[in-house]
């Protein structure tokens, strides 16, 4: 069954006719181009597919599309603002949060949304119990950043540059 | 991917009525779970109806508890400030979940409709009476340490996955249904079912049911505590979790609430630790009693025998930190 829907994708309008079946990761990639979230598992386990939908972190890869009309999605590679990179990319390229670079869109996608709950004072499993407002430890980068796995293991990397764009 | 038709309709009483009218169609909150199926052949179905946005998104409060409404998302309703005040074990169940995306796509009427993350239900080339129900069951014998230690069948070992779950049924929560004769409620603790020889349904809703709320009563107990043992520190499901709710006064109980995770076909209340609890001191004699009474109907499988004790030590050490070292 096809449907026709509107996304908004960094930025952009976009029309598109989908069968039922694509999901957001697939509608991004095959169908717009926008190739800057990566398929890892395509089963919601490794985080390469992370997006914001509406400013919230997501998988793409276990969002139907059709589910997601009129959502505005945004990629790392929509970010940037007028080619200057946000201060979570700076930060990972300073502090060598990578190494493949595969996961790292899904990554960056990630710390982005995680900051911002961060900023609503949303808690963590390892916030301690009564913390008006969480403090960005590693133990909380890394609790909060678990749903994005790494195999090439930069994570010391990773849990640096989020500290540093999160101060 | 078998094709379907994707439906998103206008409110909640005529998603009701489509799904009834379909044997072959599903529900669609969040995702997470459905959506990996529709990939991987475990589910087929020929109509996916898309619930988002006909429930309610808001947390209300509601005769001294909390009304929590199905399209409240999984995140919103850890961080809600009433809920990590009053339910901080079902904050810290919620927490304890999967990774903050999905969390941030998971609902409060889907969570709780989680299937087993058993590897041979997910995997259709092998047989698994839930999924396909007379095939037989591959866990029986095989890989059984995510299994069940309580409540299982010859038909099926699989655990229901939810951390969510064992906290809603700690509280006594209430589960409220649109189904296609009309509204009605039933108690969390009866939501789910055992597998007797019927292990593909997991719950006790019809087809077509539709969870529109959750209720919490008032809080049951001051003194609330979720703990999960895993494999590794995050996003990982649990070998054995125990919600745990006190109340004491002068160094007696009270009341207890308490129900397992990662041991049964359902969040399992443990209504005989419950029981041996209620009226004694609090301590580690009556704490590892209560996990001695609960667990003799404990039946292992070859496998997974180190849950039994790791369940009584869970018990026991959650206890202890709910009555702040009163059992050392």
């Amino acid at each position: 069954m096809d449907a026709e829907i509107t996304l908004r994708v960094d930025g952009e309008v976009r029309r598109l006719t989908l069968d039922s079946r694509t999901t957001l990761l697939d509608a991004l990639r095959e169908r717009l181009g926008v190739t800057s979230p990566k398929k890892g598992c395509d089963h919601g386990q490794c985080g390469a597919c992370t997006v914001l939908v509406d400013g919230r972190r997501v998988l793409s890869c276990l969002s139907l599309a059709l589910a997601r009309d009129g959502a505005e999605v945004t990629t790392a590679a929509g970010l940037t603002t007028d080619g200057a990179l946000h201060p979570v990319q700076r930060a990972f390229l300073e502090h060598d949060g990578l190494q493949c670079g595969y996961c790292t869109p899904g990554q960056i996608c990630s710390a982005v949304g995680m900051l911002d709950e961060v900023g609503r004072g949303w808690p963590s499993s390892v916030t301690p119990d009564g913390a008006a407002r969480p403090t960005l430890t590693r133990a909380e980068i890394a609790e909060r950043m678990s749903g994005n796995l790494c195999r090439c293991a930069a994570y010391d990397g990773i849990v640096t540059a989020i500290e540093e764009a999160g101060r | 991917m078998k094709p379907f038709t994707y439906d998103s309709p206008a409110d909640a009483a005529t998603a009701v009525r489509t799904v009834a009218a379909d044997p072959s169609a599903v529900f669609l909150a969040g995702g997470t779970n459905l959506v990996d199926h529709l990939k991987l052949g475990v589910a087929r179905p020929g109509r996916v109806v898309d619930v988002t946005g006909l429930t309610s998104t808001e947390i209300t409060e509601q005769d001294g508890g909390l009304s929590l409404g199905a399209g409240v998302p999984n995140s919103d309703l850890a961080a809600d400030p009433r809920v990590r005040s009053r339910y901080p074990v079902l904050a810290q169940a919620l927490l304890a979940g999967a990774s903050g995306q999905l969390r941030n796509m998971a609902t409060t009427g889907g969570n709780p409709l989680q299937r087993t993350r058993c590897v041979y239900f997910q995997d259709v080339t092998t047989p698994c009476n839930k999924r396909s129900p007379g095939s037989g069951c591959s866990a029986i014998g095989g890989y059984t340490r995510y299994h069940a230690i309580l409540g299982a069948s010859e038909h099926c070992v699989a655990t229901h996955p939810s951390d969510m779950a064992v906290a809603l049924a700690a509280l006594d929560a209430t589960v409220r249904v649109l189904g296609p004769d009309g509204e009605r409620t039933i108690p969390f603790a009866e939501l789910h079912r055992l597998p007797g020889d019927a292990p593909e349904r997991d719950t006790v809703l019809r087809h077509g049911d539709l969870i529109t709320a959750i209720d919490l009563p008032a809080p049951p107990g001051d003194r609330q505590r979720y703990r999960k043992v895993r494999d590794r520190a995050s996003y990982a499901f649990a070998l054995v979790s125990v919600a745990a709710v006190l109340s004491i006064a002068d160094g007696v109980v009270q009341d207890a609430r308490i129900a397992f995770g990662g041991v049964a076909h359902k969040p399992w209340r443990a209504w005989q630790a419950e029981d041996s609890l209620r009226g004694a001191r609090a301590g580690h004699e009556a704490f590892r009693a209560a996990a001695d009474a609960e667990l003799a109907q404990a039946e292992a499988l070859p496998g997974n025998e180190f849950k039994v004790p790791l369940l009584a030590r869970t018990l026991v050490a959650t206890l202890r930190e709910l009555t702040g070292g009163q059992s050392a």
